[in-house]
């Protein structure tokens, strides 16, 4: 998800409780990174991409990660997905970020993307209408630090930081150091 | 920002740098394979002229369809305003028709402002020329050229340049480089300067020489000979020499200063080719950038939720 704040339904999490801390959050970083290129075998053909906003430190973080363990650096860009939002009559014009595309392009590519919530599904079905418009990639998979169920499409993650149980009268708040200077995440409501 | 964009004093800083910043993002996917984006998918913008205009209708086209938005044309030559068809009825039928936007271009002053508040339609209406009153997203993209050419706006200085009387590009760009920070001087023979200029928000100059050196940058006015029914200047040769942007008066300007023109151009009236064609001339990037901004306005104003937005994103 772009926003750092999303509602959900079902029983789970305490409200107001801090489930990750930024020591949770590096281990989940470090291990996603090396289940990545455990299942890609190696670092070769990948290309990651956060969803603006918070996805995209995320994915930088795992391709530092993967630069350490590798040897080689991995490139990362953003995807913004505004322009391809299904709910602009619901919730209006959003401003616009960036989408920063790897010289290397995505073409033939194993592209990872990479966000912080993954909850209705809606956010990544327009991560996947803007990268193929942007091109062709061989395959790709989706990383999220927190998956809080609900979802509304026949979507899956292949890399789960760490699953929450929400009631849909919850929010999840995640911040990241770069865009919030902290690194947690707060289930709330 | 306002429901209509039917004058650039509708716009307040805010809104003008969000336009601004939603257009220099979606310049960016022009430079890809796939143009095209699918936000405004289901939605009908109508192109609504009824006077001639290539280059704006054909910008505003273009931006309507790379956010896929279904785009209807209607130019009066040919439609049923050329039978004595009122404004009124031609609004009604494009409502009939669920127009969410209308783009209107009209040779009356204030005919966007009336379709807009009479009740007649429900969508969103967009003033692409009236009369000799405003031009609103032509000061965009004209402030869009000069902010990529030389950053934030506050405190740069602007020559406008020509026509000004006969000029709905001047009125808009005074009142939106303002809004912007901008000092605007307006330079023009005293018989094509309006009635009522010294209240507008910039300095009034009659030599242009005098006004040129240092600018960050020029604006040259068509001079509209067929809204002329008197003789506003002797004959276009002293025309030429007093208020025509040459060589030398473009070297005038400060170091990095540029030359804009809204289009279409008197080449040898108002501007000479050589400066038209020179390195200042960022004439045809004015052309590209319309689109952008055009695009820009399209979603900024389209994107009005109908339902109110949730406390949490």
């Amino acid at each position: 998800m772009t926003a750092a704040d999303i509602h959900g339904e079902g029983t789970g999490a305490p409200a107001g409780a801090r489930v990750l801390d930024a020591d949770d959050i590096s281990r989940i970083v470090g291990r996603i990174s090396h289940e990545i290129l455990e299942r890609a075998h190696g670092a070769h053909d990948l290309v990651l991409l956060g969803i603006q906003t918070r996805g995209v430190p995320l994915a930088r973080r795992i391709a530092t990660r993967m630069g350490e363990i590798e040897g080689v650096p991995v490139p990362v860009g953003a995807l913004d997905i505004t322009m391809y939002r299904d709910d602009l009559s619901l919730r209006g014009a959003r401003p616009l970020h960036a989408t920063d595309i790897p010289a290397e392009g995505v073409d033939g590519r194993l592209v990872v993307l990479v966000d912080d919530v993954l909850f209705s599904g809606r956010t990544v079905r327009a991560a996947l209408d803007a990268l193929s418009d942007i091109g062709r990639p061989r395959a790709v998979q989706l990383a999220v630090l927190v998956d809080r169920g609900h979802r509304e499409l026949p979507l899956r993650a292949d890399y789960v930081g760490k699953n929450i149980p929400t009631s849909l009268e919850q929010s999840v708040r995640v911040r990241v150091q770069e865009l919030d200077g902290v690194d947690e995440v707060v289930v709330s409501g | 920002m306002n429901k209509h964009l039917l004058s650039a004093a509708d716009l307040t800083r805010e809104d003008a740098l969000s336009i601004l910043d939603t257009a220099a993002e979606l310049a960016r996917v022009t430079d890809r394979a796939v143009k095209k984006l699918p936000t405004l998918r289901g939605r009908t913008v109508v192109n609504l002229f009824f006077e001639d205009s290539t280059r704006t209708r054909i910008s505003f086209e273009a931006a309507a369809k790379r956010l896929s938005a279904d785009v209807i044309t209607f130019s009066a030559k040919g439609s049923s305003v050329s039978k004595g068809e009122s404004l009124k009825d031609t609004a009604l039928t494009l409502e009939a028709m669920g127009a969410d936007a209308v783009i209107v271009r009209h040779g009356a002053s204030g005919a966007p402002h009336r379709l807009a508040h009479s009740g007649w339609i429900e969508g969103v209406v967009i003033n692409a020329g009236d009369g000799t009153h405003e031009h609103p997203t032509q000061a965009l993209l004209d402030a869009f050229t000069l902010r990529q050419h030389l950053g934030e706006l506050e405190g740069r200085r602007v020559v406008v340049v020509g026509d000004v009387l006969h000029s709905r590009v001047a009125r808009s760009n005074v009142l939106l480089l303002h809004t912007l920070g901008a000092e605007v001087t307006l330079v023009a023979p005293p018989t094509l300067m309006p009635v009522g200029v010294d209240s507008w928000p910039c300095e009034v100059s009659y030599d242009l020489d005098e006004a040129l050196p240092g600018a960050d940058a020029v604006m040259m006015l068509r001079v509209q000979a067929e809204r002329m029914n008197a003789a506003y200047f002797p004959t276009s040769n002293e025309y030429s020499r007093r208020y025509g942007l040459d060589v030398r008066r473009a070297g005038l300007l400060a170091d990095d200063g540029i030359v804009l023109h809204p289009g279409p151009m008197n080449r040898g009236m108002e501007i000479t080719a050589e400066v038209a064609d020179g390195p200042r001339s960022v004439i045809v990037e004015q052309v590209t950038n319309g689109v952008h901004v055009r695009m820009a306005v399209l979603y900024l104003l389209l994107g009005v939720a109908d339902a109110p937005e949730e406390a949490a994103e």
